[in-house]
């Protein structure tokens, strides 16, 4: 019963950054119909630059902030520079950039960084909470996790019902002409949008970095695990993305803890297998048919 | 009732002939080759009929179907643990039949993944072969007792059997017992893939397939059965995909979780790409970049001051911003630059000769 208990919670807090994760791949989808591939090694390689951070500062309220302007400016870096040509090309292209994108930012970090694992210090304790005589699985760093995946979302949240920016963004990615007749910047909304999602894919970077290990590799499966949690979601809703991440994380620690940890992927692959096969427009999607 | 035309039925024939006649001259021509050229070279020839098979069975997919997969490598990987697999346990069992296992082992696993991804387009599917990509080395790990672990299973490479090595001997002085002996039979197996796809291209299924990619509405009303269609490219290129593995087993006397990364996908991917998607000589010219420029980008990293480690890291690097600039640049690859650029002249000068002759 225990084991079942620090399992689930454990699956809870990783759910939680995987959300994150998928959150941002799906802020890209809804308005540019591109999965990016690169998302995970973006979000690597910020996670190096906070790491860099650390080490020299020894502060990680330095580093965090680094992660995520790095992560910011990245993102709209690479819309700019390497999307926009191919956005409006056949879908494949697109694909096949953001998948060079991926594999580029990997080599360049193992160049740059080299191709160890680094220990990346947490925050806050990492020692479970003591609940009378026993310790459960829910640590200082895993409430830290979970609450700045929360507040983000809320921002994200604030900033898309509230504002007339996010009103505008909402706008280009609903229909891209209308916005630009009605006096959007609609090219500059989707470089906001992809250094958006730049941003909190390395949030989720740095939360999965904090007391483990990095490695040029180590967001690799997180690609993976937040495809397969927006896709769960329906790739274009933001509370699906949510609990797509949450389902996910939790179906591969059960897996992790009963199984073995090196079907994770595998049971994700499943996971999509069953959704696309299903129920191909996920759980909570908006749309009521499309493409798959 | 419509009958076919005597002339369509001719052309088909020649078209086979032809194709088998270049296949049999190639063969000559790297045997040859292999005779003459230092033992590295030798070597990276060997590399090259592994990869071959396996890229052109990508650029059907992907450029005659319109169906990305980042799954080849791992395909290849299923290849390669047959072959491994059967050769531990039957040593003396024929190679050809060892191959014919892994064809077979591979197009099953390419058909189940088919099947799904014959629902799927683009990011779907890329995103799907990703997670196979990504996870199936895992397997290698579970069942460590069986599949080698993170060490991986030694592989004895073939023997040709007495008999035939004295014939060779004999007959063309070459000498069959050292270990070119592998890349003759990579080559002649490479060359039957080419042979095969290059008649399946111009055939009824390479229409088809084409059809499917440029208009499936139009497909589907042309009596196309789609599913059948896409399935159908997909176990073949999952079948040149095998016979890769089967190859990359036997050359590299290794079979590893740690070859089959995601790494390998993307330089099949690489290849494809730059030789120009859904071409053949394409992906000929792409599979030889791929070998012959590895070393030299890693050896120009290691010039250039960088450490071992780094410098291995030049050539993902370099399939990166090779995958990202042909995107931006050329989107054809080389031989669709190449053709519509000859295209293009040929259409130039005709004008140029209709408007002159009034």
């Amino acid at each position: 019963m225990q084991q079942f208990l620090n399992i689930t919670l454990n699956g809870l807090t990783v759910g939680f950054i995987y959300a994150a994760f998928a959150l941002c791949l799906v802020l890209i989808f809804r308005a540019t119909r591109i999965i990016n591939f690169g998302q995970g090694a973006q979000a690597m390689f910020t996670t190096y630059i906070a790491l860099e951070v650390l080490q020299r500062t020894g502060s990680y309220w330095l580093a965090l902030p680094a992660a995520l302007v790095s992560g910011f400016l990245l993102g709209a870096l690479v819309e700019r520079v390497i999307v926009r040509p191919v956005v409006n090309g056949p879908e494949i292209n697109a694909v096949i950039v953001t998948l060079g994108l991926f594999v580029g930012l990997v080599a360049l970090a193992s160049i740059i960084f080299g191709n160890t694992f680094e220990g990346f210090a947490a925050p806050f304790s990492v020692r479970g909470l003591k609940i009378g005589d026993a310790t459960i699985n829910l640590t200082p760093n895993n409430i830290f996790n979970i609450s700045a995946v929360l507040v983000a979302m809320g921002a994200l949240l604030v900033l898309f019902r509230f504002t007339s920016l996010g009103l505008q963004m909402r706008a280009s990615a609903f229909g891209q002409e209308v916005a630009r007749l009605l006096g959007v910047r609609v090219g500059r909304m989707l470089t906001l949008g992809w250094a958006l999602a730049g941003m909190f894919g390395s949030l989720a970077g740095i939360l999965i970095a904090g007391g483990g290990f990095i490695s040029p590799g180590f967001m690799d499966g997180v690609v993976v695990f937040g495809f397969v949690a927006a896709v769960l979601g329906g790739l274009d809703s933001f509370v699906g993305a949510v609990v797509g991440g949450l389902v996910l994380g939790l179906t591969t620690n059960y897996v992790q803890g009963y199984i073995g940890q090196e079907l994770q992927t595998l049971s994700a692959l499943a996971i999509l297998m069953t959704v696309l096969l299903v129920k191909p427009s996920g759980l909570f999607s908006s749309s009521v048919a499309r493409k798959v | 009732m419509l009958t076919h035309p005597r002339s369509g039925a001719g052309l088909a024939r020649s078209t086979l002939l032809r194709h088998a006649g270049l296949m049999v001259a190639a063969y000559v021509g790297i045997v040859l080759l292999l005779e003459v050229v230092s033992p590295f070279r030798g070597s990276q020839l060997g590399e090259l009929a592994y990869f071959i098979p396996a890229v052109a069975g990508l650029t059907v997919l992907t450029g005659l179907n319109g169906q990305i997969s980042l799954g080849h490598g791992a395909l290849m990987a299923v290849g390669a643990y047959t072959t491994a697999v059967l050769l531990i346990l039957q040593p003396n069992l024929p190679f050809l039949l060892v191959v014919l296992a892994a064809v077979v082992s591979t197009s099953f696993v390419g058909a189940v993944v088919g099947v799904a991804a014959a629902r799927l387009h683009g990011t779907y599917l890329a995103g799907a072969t990703l997670a196979l990509a990504v996870g199936l080395p895992g397997l290698a790990l579970t069942f460590e007792h069986r599949l080698g672990g993170e060490q991986g299973l030694s592989v004895s490479p073939p023997r040709p059997s007495a008999n035939f090595q004295r014939f060779v001997e004999g007959t063309l002085g070459i000498d069959l017992s050292s270990q070119k002996y592998v890349a003759y039979v990579g080559w002649a197996l490479a060359l039957l893939v080419l042979f095969v796809l290059s008649n399946l291209v111009v055939s009824r299924y390479g229409r088809t397939w084409r059809a499917v990619r440029d208009d499936e509405i139009a497909a589907a009303l042309s009596g196309i059965n789609l599913g059948r269609a896409r399935v159908l490219a997909f176990v073949v290129s999952a079948a040149c995909a095998g016979v890769a593995g089967s190859m990359i087993a036997v050359i590299t006397r290794l079979t590893a979780p740690s070859t089959f990364t995601l790494v390998l996908s993307i330089s099949l991917l690489v290849g494809i790409v730059i030789g120009g998607l859904g071409s053949l000589v394409g992906a000929i010219l792409g599979s030889a970049l791929l070998v012959f420029l590895r070393p030299a980008v890693t050896n120009l990293g290691l010039n250039g001051g960088l450490s071992a480690a780094q410098a291995a890291n030049i050539a993902p690097l370099a399939y990166g911003v090779v995958l990202i600039l042909v995107m931006l640049l050329a989107p054809r690859g080389l031989v669709g630059s190449v053709r519509s650029s000859y295209l293009n002249r040929k259409v130039a000068r005709q004008l140029k000769v209709e408007r002159g002759s009034p």
